[in-house]
């Protein structure tokens, strides 16, 4: 029991020096380093390529804006996706592994559609007509496989501990994904010629795009459009935002939770039903193994928008669709790194690990339940 | 049906007139439902190239009848409630479970009929063939195919539902010996191996297909039944002595397990031929690894998904120190030279992947590790990066590892069966040793509320990193045996596919529990196979990854605590079960300590 | 004798509420001072930044003279603080013993190596450990103690729950306890025995305890002193007699009387 005043002064540096140095954790200037170097990196890359553009090599002014333009379309079909994981993950708690399986699905029973369709000549002759049809088979067919998922795997786990149906969805995952590999075997199907409609460049502003990429952009636009007119405007939205607050009170409220659960794994399905149109226009060839990147992807921009939030997954998706297109070769281009695109992918799961890192409530604010807010 | 709770002694009645025709529809639809997936992906097909009982029975019919056979189980199972008296199936049951069983055979007959009649969608359903056609309709065409099978499987139904007539003992032996049947079938490169020194029992088994010829089914099958029948009722059986609550007694059979086990394991591959050498090695590897994320997962509670990121670590490090051929850095290490360089390295790895991780909640660092893991893949096999890694061509030429005089690599499996086995005690040793230790302790507290951990004095920080640094450790040796092994490494060995099988056998197995693991990889990648190696099931080919998806979804439903679970986990997954049992087994004739509190004691 | 916990100025605000608005606390070594207040009061939110959980946004808190403010939990509990939670958070499916040997991490240092190897002084470590752990949960008497040992602790009653959450945190040996409602949900019984328990650790075990506490009988019949927050702010500190008159501490718990001269 001595008193402070006591206390020899080169003890009392000591313990100011232990301090500080508490406070500054090894931990803490790791992160830092990381950044540092993230930004570093980032910035050389873009200096990199900008001297480049200016010295006329490497892509042309066109190019990169076909590349944006790509980029653009390739983000708004990721954040069509994301609002599944997203949704999911704001009202249920967990990333829904299966999710790109549900994706999945929509295109290759698309692909169906669209080779009937061909095979009749309804593609040639009415290209809208079949676009749509296409698009209504996907969206069943991936609602379907989402709602299925739901009954058979998750609500039996509605209790349970937050990993355990984690784990159960990357089950699902690989069930999903080599059943629809026996079903239709592990080749690629590829989606009939892309109508001459549709093919081909649009003028925009002068500027010369893809009619697929506008297309696609136009597509999600609507989507978006539709989607928040549903979930402000109709009371089978309301009831999914008070869910998705707070399940329990919603349920004393009178909402049948099991039902509108059902509607945000129904609604998710949809909107990734949608988006296998647009992989179709984009991509055209299908497998059973074309969910399982795009579905990460998916979620990375899902968190990069922020958790929970519709907007945000929607604006997530496209940055990560610009960052993942143009990321590559501006930056790692930029920087002197060959064969930069073949590392497009690992762009985005480096964007993955910085935002869960450094930013993990995203860019627009998560929105959770009030069992998962910290 | 619910279970009547009537005293010993007072007549049960047997007819019970409620016939639930939703039910039955239902149970049928899901039959049907499943006949025709099995049918339609392609697994009847398959399957069906594998005899099990010469000439009638093969595999891929068994799987297709399974389904009216669980369909017609579902109308006499009864839940068992301790101290209830299950109602007792009644002829009602039967006659549901048959028009179930004939509802799935219908709609598999239908099934047929639509395939017969619309050939063209072949181009787009490989499976969707005449010669599915075939099998589904027994060969005899489609007419006679919606007699057939609504016969076949209401049959099967019926004999499924009966099969509660049977006093439970008996019951149980039917199930044994149908079960031994499937198996000395199945594992027929097995038996044909370990009977290489008296061919008499092979040559009366099988025959020329590699089947059971029907007189041998019949033995084998009575077999079976006798030996479960004739087993003396042991309260004390091995599981339940390895989840004994009293600690001598679960060290003393872990020992004695341990020592038969090692034994077994040392004689065995000098009796066992080339194939299940094999298959035994990559067994050795996945408990290896299984047993790493074991402590990163089960001990510390980190859902870690890129894990084959520190076997690849550990691949390539050996790879580049040892192989003359490695581009740019040849120092040309021994394998034992290189080793400690190995562990540093993975210790690194550990570091750095965890470190980023400290913070996160549970899904996020699930994602977070797993995109970890596709970068490091993703690296390794780039372009960019391929003048150390060889990019998409690898690394070759790496020496095997010298022992004794002898290069221990892949021409060499029963001394590579021996390092790999040697690892393995190893790590289950170290990981054995660390959760009954202080970290564990820590491990443990820090796995159920992270929060209050941290509040009682554990440092989370330095409790996940030694957690991370532990499992990339233990990959690492798995990874370095692999690259010795193999002689070369590609990145292929390294996908996210690898460590999702790992995670399987890690779950299936018992998550936090060494033997349950250990028991994981052998049921897993010994019966099914790893990503990219065969079992000994090799049929089971193409749908090894269907199966382990679905294998996940049905444990987390059904026993999410895996096969055979620690104590704690079993626990911590039925708490309910836990306090109820113990309420119950506590009656006037066990007195002395009981689980629940008791009434006196009620401060 | 200077103070062993002292908090200078303390602020800590969460979004836009001000959960602790300028507090200054003093207890000294020995001492057993109840902290009270309406519900809402930022007692809890108190307990949270002296003990680490969160960081405070201004003032200091002062542990011994040194200034903890800001360090982590894990490190505050190495330092000798120790507490416990309003609702209940054991480690479910540890054993008994385990819980409390938890407590014990932070003042013993075997690591991995030692761990795997069993070294002599890592085992008398663990047996040190397992010592006093058993000797901590026998201050409850015989609740705790014999078979009880390695049962998981999600089967104790929430009686015994409360009082192992104390044992945990007496296996951290701290020189402070912060105890967070230790009495709520008790019946009457229950809760004399906790009195005369918390009295017990002072003078059998001599730690200094802060509780927070919503049963006056405890307050009155445990306190050295009382001290009264109302809105994150002190309003009042002294012993129990004079701060249970005090005119601003029954206007806080009951409120003013409604004025209701201006209406009809």
């Amino acid at each position: 029991m001595t008193a402070t005043d006591e206390r020899p002064p080169a003890i009392e540096e000591k313990r100011e020096k232990e301090r500080k140095a508490l406070r500054l954790s090894w931990v803490d200037l790791f992160l830092w380093v990381i950044r540092v170097t993230a930004i570093i990196v980032i910035l050389w890359g873009l200096i990199g390529s900008i001297q480049a553009f200016a010295s006329g090599e490497g892509l042309s002014a066109a190019g990169w804006r076909d590349l944006i333009f790509s980029s653009l379309a390739q983000g708004a079909m990721y954040g069509l996706l994301a609002l599944g994981y997203s949704m999911v993950y704001g009202v249920l708690g967990f990333i829904n592994f299966a999710h790109g399986e549900v994706f999945m699905s929509g295109t290759l029973v698309g692909f169906i559609a669209a080779n009937w369709l061909f095979e009749n000549g309804v593609w040639e002759a009415n290209p809208f007509l079949s676009m749509f049809i296409v698009l209504i088979v996907a969206m069943v067919t991936s609602t379907l496989i989402a709602v299925i998922i739901e009954r058979v795997a998750y609500r039996p786990l509605r209790g349970a501990p937050r990993l355990i149906p984690l784990i159960t969805s990357i089950g699902m995952s690989f069930f999903v994904q080599y059943t629809f590999a026996g079903l239709f075997g592990v080749g690629f199907n590829t989606y009939p010629q892309t109508p001459e409609v549709i093919a081909g460049t649009v003028n925009l502003f002068g500027l010369q795009v893809r009619t697929t990429q506008l297309t696609v952009i136009i597509i999600a636009i609507l989507s978006m459009i539709g989607l928040w007119y549903f979930v402000t405007k109709t009371k089978a939205g309301r009831a999914m935002r008070a869910v998705a607050e707070d399940k329990e009170i919603a349920g004393l409220m009178g909402i049948n939770v099991d039902r509108t659960i059902v509607t945000v794994f129904a609604v998710g399905g949809a909107m990734a039903g949608v988006a296998a149109l647009m992989w179709s226009l984009l991509f055209r060839s299908v497998n059973f193994f074309t969910g399982f990147i795009p579905g990460i992807k998916a979620f990375t921009a899902a968190v990069l928008g922020g958790i929970g939030n519709i907007a945000g997954a929607m604006g997530g998706g496209v940055l990560l669709g610009l960052f993942e297109g143009v990321g590559p070769l501006l930056i790692l281009g930029g920087l002197g790194i060959p064969g930069a695109s073949q590392l497009k992918d690992a762009v985005a799961f480096i964007a993955l690990v910085l935002v869960l890192v450094f930013r993990p409530s995203g860019l627009f604010g998560e929105r959770l339940g009030s069992e998962d807010r910290v | 049906m619910t279970a009547t709770i009537a005293p010993a002694g007072t007549p049960t009645e047997v007819t019970r007139s409620n016939f639930d025709m939703g039910r039955v529809v239902r149970v049928g639809s899901l039959v049907g439902a499943a006949m025709v997936y099995v049918s339609v992906i392609g697994l009847l097909a398959t399957f069906n190239r594998r005899l099990l009982i010469d000439p009638w029975l093969s595999l891929g019919y068994l799987v297709l009848f399974a389904a009216p056979l669980f369909g017609g189980l579902q109308f006499t199972k009864r839940e068992k409630l301790e101290g209830l008296e299950p109602e007792p199936a009644s002829v009602s049951d039967l006659v549901q479970a048959a028009v179930a069983g004939a509802i799935g055979g219908l709609i598999a007959a239908l099934f047929a009929a639509l395939v017969n009649a619309f050939p063209d969608l072949r181009s787009t359903f490989p499976n969707w063939s005449p010669e599915l056609v075939e099998l589904l309709t027994l060969g005899r065409g489609v007419g006679p195919a919606f007699v057939l099978l609504p016969l076949i499987s209401a049959v099967v139904a019926t004999v499924a539902a009966a099969s509660s007539f049977l006093p439970e003992r008996l019951r149980k032996a039917v199930v044994a010996g149908v079960i031994t049947v499937v198996a000395v079938s199945l594992f027929q490169p097995v038996v044909d191996d370990f009977f290489d020194w008296l061919p008499a029992i092979p040559d009366f088994l099988y025959t020329s297909t590699s089947a059971l010829s029907v007189p041998a089914a019949v033995v084998v099958f009575l077999l079976g039944a006798a030996v479960s029948y004739f087993k003396p009722k042991s309260r004390n059986g091995l599981a339940r002595r390895l989840g004994s609550e009293d600690a001598a007694v679960r060290r003393r059979t872990t020992i004695t397990a341990a020592i038969v086990i090692g034994v077994a394991m040392i004689a065995l591959p000098q009796f066992l031929g080339g194939i299940i050498n094999e298959l035994l090695v990559n067994v050795g590897f996945f408990a290896l690894m299984a047993i790493g994320l074991n402590v990163v997962i089960g001990y510390a509670g980190l859902l870690d998904l890129g894990y084959v990121a520190f076997f690849a670590v550990g691949a390539y490090t050996t790879g580049i120190l040892t192989s003359p051929l490695s581009p740019t850095f040849t120092p040309m290490l021994s394998w034992w030279q290189a080793f400690p360089i190995v562990l540093v390295m993975a210790a690194i790895a550990g570091l750095f992947v965890g470190t980023p991780v400290l913070r996160m909640r549970g899904d996020y660092l699930a994602i977070v590790t797993l995109g970890f893991g596709e970068i490091v893949r993703i690296l390794l096999l780039s372009d960019w990066l391929s003048p150390y890694f060889g990019g998409a061509q690898g690394l070759r030429n790496i020496p095997g590892i010298p022992i004794f005089g002898n290069e221990v690599n892949v021409n060499t499996p029963e001394l590579m069966i021996y390092m790999v086995m040697a690892f393995v005690v190893i790590a289950a040793f170290i990981s054995w040793r660390l959760e009954d230790s202080r970290i564990g302790r820590a491990w443990a507290a820090m796995r159920e509320d992270e929060d209050v951990a941290e509040a009682v004095g554990v440092d989370t920080v330095k409790a996940k990193l030694t957690a991370f640094i532990t499992g990339a450790v233990i990959a690492s040796f798995a990874g370095s045996l692999f690259a010795a092994k193999v002689g070369s490494v590609f990145t292929n060995s390294f996908e996210i596919l690898v460590s999702i099988v790992i995670l399987v056998i890690v779950i299936v197995g018992g998550m936090g529990n060494i033997p349950g693991v250990l028991v994981g990889a052998v049921v897993l990648i010994g019966i099914l196979g790893g990503p990219n190696q065969p079992g000994l099931l090799q049929e089971f080919g193409e749908y090894k990854l269907l199966a382990y998806g679905a294998l996940l979804v049905f444990m987390m439903l059904k026993r999410p605590e895996g096969l055979l679970p620690s104590t704690r986990r079993q626990r911590e997954l039925h708490q309910d079960e836990f306090l109820q049992d113990a309420w119950l087994d506590r009656s006037p004739s066990r007195p002395g300590p009981s689980v629940a509190e008791p009434h006196g004691d009620d401060l | 004798m200077a103070a062993l916990l002292e908090t200078k100025g303390l602020e800590k605000a969460f979004g836009g509420v001000r959960a602790i608005q300028g507090v200054d606390f003093a207890i000294e070594e020995g001492e057993i001072v109840s902290v009270i207040g309406p519900n809402g009061a930022g007692k809890t939110s108190f307990f949270n930044v002296i003990s680490g959980i969160f960081s405070p946004d201004g003032g200091q808190v002062l542990f011994d003279g040194l200034d903890i403010s800001g360090h982590t939990p894990s490190q505050i509990t190495k330092a000798g603080i120790a507490r416990t939670f309003q609702n209940v958070r054991l480690f479910p499916n540890l054993t008994v013993l385990e819980n409390v040997m938890v407590g014990q991490h932070c003042r013993t240092s075997s690591g991995v190596f030692k761990s795997i190897l069993r070294t002599p002084s890592q085992r008398r470590e663990e047996a040190e450990i397992e010592e006093k752990a058993k000797d901590i949960l026998g201050f409850f008497g015989s609740r705790l103690v014999g078979y009880r040992f390695d049962q998981p602790a999600f089967v104790l009653s929430y009686a015994n729950r409360r009082r192992l959450e104390i044992a945990r945190a007496m296996g951290t040996e701290p020189r402070l306890l912060l105890l967070d409602e230790p009495t709520a949900g008790m019946n009457p019984r229950e809760t004399v025995e906790l009195t005369e328990l918390i009295g017990r650790l002072r003078t059998e075990r001599g730690f200094t305890i802060v509780i927070i506490e919503h049963d006056m009988k405890v307050v009155q019949g445990v306190s050295d002193r009382v001290v009264v927050l109302d809105h994150g702010v002190k309003i009042a500190e002294g012993p129990y007699a004079e701060v249970s008159t005090n005119e601003d501490v029954i206007e806080a718990y009951l409120g003013r009387p409604a004025d209701l001269e201006g209406a009809s």
